[in-house]
């Protein structure tokens, strides 16, 4: 299936990323209401050190420890893409404590929040994706990398 | 067409339906189901309680599920017996159930120590069940005065439920500080500080000498007067079916990597059994909801003639109360590395160039990947771990190995 992968040689670590997903699922159709002034709470971040960046999102995992170990039953998998049941969830930061490539975080009301390719609002395809001015996150399939 | 049978209608049976299904889809899957609700989420029950969850949303999977697996579970139904020579469980309705591979996921029970004069005590709970909660819902006011006897996960999240629904709460517990068995000596302080923040009093180092009507005397000769009672001590793994059938038990039921017991197709999985831990190098029981269903999830596999193996298994919990969040995770063995930061508290524990285990208040982001350094007992000298001390980040390790995660899928 297609995922987002993120080519650290290209990224420039300059964070749009995080604003356009911020916005993406603000449900908003304008981006200043929607975050000006507003601490944002994106569901794709960007680590780094030494000059060298990169944004990390849900990999969408063959077999997710995140889906597992949830103690509501909030995380599903379905057509390999993992989703979190938001009404569900008691925000007990459990998948945080899992999930081994840091991919979720409390969103703005404390239910947790995590990268869901964009299937789940209006967008069509990935806003990180589009929105990247060096092209440095792709939205494609790819095998294990070894 | 084999036939499965599950003991049990936790997460664990639900870990192991999942993974028979994987592996064999015709299969006949009974679940024998003590308690006559359909599965949800144990550590729920309080905030059930809190009024953050209810009854349909704690559901740990939804309607469909047992439609969609094709399993029969047998409500209000209790296992007496296993007969491990004529693979047959015999059951509190009188049936004898015949099986071909069988997961015993019976999970714990409350331990109830003798205490003098408990049985004056009109009104007493445990707090393990779904039942035990609803009744608890029932007995309390909102001016009543609440004695929890325990300061461990299951008595403290019973506090934080109650919290907002009756009058006062007390905690005592015979060890000198809160979640004895998860927190070292100043994280349990910070916890505790919270706690009392939130109106909570503690009496720690101390136990009750006696019970009578109303009130409850303490060791140290204080005196606390109480309209309910939450009996929280710890729990005891439920071994006694394998045990009388001749398997092997400790503390737990002990399995195998494959979740194999000593009895021949007989599994078992989740708080009743005792698998390996990695982060100790020993079996011990790991009584939390991933592992149980990491381990149903494997037995399943097994029991339907696959191959699956968890030996991953760690101690692992994430807990927050009144908004603070702590996180611990392996053994508190080796070297403890200090590392606070701003309001956060965070311990480091390193041996033989491997991360052993931690504790976090607060500074929880990302934190998965230090549980994943121990799961996988990564070499510390191949990371950046001055960088993971200050924060978790995949910047501290090297470009090949975030190639490995993050070029390609996994
Ligand atoms: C209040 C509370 C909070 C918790 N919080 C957390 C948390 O935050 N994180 C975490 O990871 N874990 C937590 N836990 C632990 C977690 O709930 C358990 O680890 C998990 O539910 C174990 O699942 P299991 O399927 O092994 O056992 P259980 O869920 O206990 O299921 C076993 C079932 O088997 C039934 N049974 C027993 N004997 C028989 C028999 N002879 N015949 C038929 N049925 C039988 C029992 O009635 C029970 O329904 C918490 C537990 C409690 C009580
Ligand atoms: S949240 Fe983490 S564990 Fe869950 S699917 Fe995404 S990357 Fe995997
Ligand atoms: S924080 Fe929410 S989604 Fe994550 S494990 Fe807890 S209940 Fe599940």
């Amino acid at each position: 299936m297609k995922r987002i992968y993120v080519n650290e040689a290209w990224c420039l670590g300059c964070h749009l990323c995080e604003y356009n997903c911020a916005f993406a699922n603000s449900g908003l159709r304008d981006m200043a209401s929607a975050l000006k002034g507003r601490q944002i709470y994106p569901r794709i971040h960007v680590e780094g050190k030494d000059g060298v960046f990169f944004a990390v999102s849900c990999r969408h995992c063959e077999d997710p420890l995140c889906v597992k170990s949830c103690i509501a039953g909030a995380i599903s998998k379905t057509d390999g893409v993992v989703q979190i049941n938001r009404e569900k969830c008691v925000g007990c930061l459990t998948c945080v404590l899992v999930c081994p490539y840091g991919a979720l975080a409390p969103g703005e009301n404390g239910a947790m929040q995590k990268c869901e390719l964009c299937l789940q609002n209006t967008c069509g395809a990935p806003a990180c994706v589009t929105g990247c001015p060096n092209g440095a996150i792709v939205y494609e399939e790819r095998e294990a990398a070894v | 067409m084999k036939r499965y049978v599950i003991i049990g209608n936790g997460v664990a049976a639900v870990g192991c339906i999942e993974g028979i299904r994987s592996t064999d889809g015709a299969g006949e899957i009974t679940v024998i189901s003590a308690e006559p609700h359909p599965v949800y989420c144990r550590p729920l029950i309080s905030y059930y309680l809190e009024g953050k969850t209810d009854l349909k949303r704690m559901l740990y999977r939804d309607g469909s599920f047992l439609a969609n697996v094709g399993c029969t579970v047998r409500y209000g139904v209790r296992a007496e017996s296993i007969d491990p020579l004529a693979k047959t469980v015999a059951l509190s309705d009188g049936a004898q159930l015949p099986y071909d591979a069988l997961c015993v996921a019976a999970g714990s029970s409350p331990f109830l120590p003798p205490m003098k004069g408990l049985e004056s005590v009109a009104q007493k709970f445990t707090f393990q069940t779904l039942d035990d909660a609803l009744a608890l819902e029932q007995a309390i006011t909102p001016e009543c005065r609440v004695l929890i006897v325990g300061a461990g996960l299951i008595g403290l999240k019973c506090a934080e439920g109650l919290h907002a629904r009756v009058g006062s709460i007390t905690v005592c517990d015979l060890a000198d500080r809160v979640l004895s068995s998860i927190l070292d000596a100043a994280a349990a302080a910070r916890v505790q500080k919270h706690l009392e923040a939130q109106g909570i009093r503690f009496l720690l180092g101390d136990s009750v000498a006696q019970f009578s009507a109303g009130s409850a005397e303490m060791k140290s000769g204080e005196t606390v007067p109480f309209d309910v009672l939450v009996l929280a001590v710890g729990v005891r793994p439920n071994t006694a079916l394998v045990k009388e059938a001749g398997g092997e038990t400790d503390r737990g039921i002990l399995i195998d990597e494959r979740m194999a017991t000593t009895l021949l197709d007989v599994y078992a999985a989740g708080d009743c059994a005792q698998g390996y831990d990695r982060s100790c190098g020993a079996r011990r029981v790991l009584a939390l909801l991933p592992n149980a269903y990491l381990q149903g999830h494997a037995a399943g596999v097994n029991m339907a003639g696959g191959d699956a193996s968890f030996d991953r298994g760690i101690p692992m919990n994430s807990i927050g109360f009144f908004g603070l969040h702590l996180m611990t995770a392996g053994s508190y063995d080796g070297e403890m590395i200090a590392a606070d930061s701003g309001d956060a508290y965070k311990r480091f524990f390193v041996k033989d160039d491997r991360l052993k285990g931690f504790i976090l208040i607060g500074g929880t982001d990302r934190a998965g990947i230090y549980t994943a350094m121990i799961r996988e007992q990564t070499p510390l000298h191949t990371v950046d771990f001055s960088l993971l001390t200050s924060a978790a980040t995949s910047a501290a390790f090297s470009p090949a190995v975030r190639t490995e995660r993050f070029g390609g899928a996994v």
